[in-house]
């Protein structure tokens, strides 16, 4: 059985969001919502993170940003896209300094749109993300076995 | 005390004390959402984060980090073995102080600012409760006649009966030995709090799995030395101890929800003159 599902510690960027969907990825973890119930935590350290929640779109100013914080992060780990503008680049798609949704920066494994992403969606998406880091930790035991 | 005896408690306290700490961490989360209007994790949500931790990938950045967090882990078995096989209360004391230093050194070890600025924080919090720690020591001396933690099944009256200051001294400083708001200085366990993760945010995975039992076995010994003071000669006494140190626990986790974090200077001058005014207090009181 894999543990990776029982605590997903999360943590959030804000490549180049208008802060709207920022306010909904912290109302996720208040009171309301409590996704803690689900073992959520809100680190501030990628390095104790398994699940990256990354709201607004990539531009060239934060796309070194976005891809160490991932390379810091240990596996196994699950990238969320909050968020219309971090799925494709939402209305920002077509400015010049925009390069376009997370996922031209670094893999992504799910995608939540919204405009402002809802807390529901984002409960949605980190569960369907849970899946997601099961998965790889599956994988990663079996290498580790492999090694051996 | 034998050696024997030490090294059977060690052995045991290894093995059943990071099931009672996991268990009153749980509580704690528990407790501290439904304070916050919350439902909150379920009960064993911190073992469920230890054993995914240990799952991660083993990532480190240098190699003598982990080796530094397991004498940590090591020396707070020990200190915990010798505390409950009614060992020397003081070794008991240095022990665990030796193990909190392992723990600050494998901190200063990975070189990262914020590694270093939480283990400044933390080496400020060891200098704050450590003389109130060490009183606390010498007056069970003078209660008891004696530093083995055994000798309280020979008294006649409970040893809070005659340092209830020191207790109360203790208390205070509790507060900083369990890490706990306001005086969570080097590593908060709330979100957002910290200067990236404070003390801890360089130990990732595995290590910070043993990071995080050894925090456990530490809350045991520490309840372990407030629930001393309500031990004496009569067995029902065990109860009445453990009754306490529920009561206690659920009082930290009140003011751990309840008090903003406090400079560290705060904390120093606070913790210093509790030290002074209940140690010295009671010393007088028991001499004359």
């Amino acid at each position: 059985m894999a543990f990776a599902s029982k605590s997903p510690w999360v943590i959030h960027y804000d490549a180049s969001s208008c802060n709207g969907c920022d306010i909904e990825v912290l109302a996720t973890l208040c009171p309301g919502f409590d996704g803690e119930r689900f073992g959520v935590v809100n680190t501030g350290n990628p390095k104790h993170a398994d699940i990256f929640l990354v709201t607004g779109s990539v531009n060239e100013r934060n796309i070194s940003v976005i891809k160490e914080i991932y390379d810091q992060m240990l596996e196994p780990k699950v990238v969320v896209a909050c968020g219309i503008c971090a799925c494709s680049g939402g209305i920002f798609h077509d400015c010049y300094n925009v390069i376009g949704g997370v996922d031209k920066a670094i893999p992504v494994d799910v995608y939540a749109p919204g405009c402002a992403v809802r807390p529901e969606a984002i409960i949605d998406a980190i569960v369907e993300g849970v899946a997601v880091l099961d998965e790889k930790s599956k994988a990663l035991k079996e290498q580790k076995k492999g090694a051996r | 005390m034998t050696m024997l005896s030490a090294l059977i408690g060690t052995l045991l306290f290894a093995v059943i004390a990071p099931i009672l700490g996991c268990l009153l961490a749980g509580l704690d989360r528990v407790v501290s959402a439904r304070m916050q209007g919350r439902v909150g994790p379920p009960l064993l949500q911190p073992y469920y984060d230890v054993r995914k931790l240990l799952e991660k990938e083993d990532a480190s950045v240098n190699s003598v980090e982990k080796t530094y967090i397991i004498c940590a882990l090591a020396f707070a078995a020990v200190s915990g073995g010798i505390f409950f096989s009614g060992g020397n209360l003081l070794l008991c004391v240095f022990m665990i102080t030796l193990s909190s230093m392992f723990f600050i050194v494998a901190a200063y070890s990975t070189r990262s600012p914020y590694a270093e600025i939480g283990a400044h924080r933390e080496t400020l919090q060891v200098m704050s409760y450590e003389p109130m720690v060490l009183l606390f020591a010498i007056a069970f001396f003078m209660a008891t006649g004696s530093f083995n933690t055994a000798s309280v099944f020979a008294l006649e009256l409970p040893a809070v009966v005659s340092i209830w200051l020191v207790f109360l001294g203790l208390l205070y400083v509790l507060t900083i030995k369990l890490r706990k708001s306001p005086f969570d200085l080097s590593m908060s366990h709330h979100a957002h709090q910290e200067i990236v993760r404070g003390i801890t945010t360089e130990m990732s995975g595995p290590t910070l799995a043993l990071v995080e039992i050894t925090h456990w076995m530490e809350n045991v010994l520490f309840l372990g030395w407030v629930g001393l003071f309500f031990v004496w000669g009569n067995p029902i006494s065990i109860v009445l101890a453990l009754v306490v140190m529920v009561f206690v626990y659920l009082l930290e986790i009140f003011i751990d929800n309840n008090f903003a974090r406090v400079k560290w200077q705060l904390m120093l001058k606070s913790a210093w003159l509790v030290a002074l005014v209940c140690g010295t207090l009671n010393f007088v009181l028991l001499v004359f």
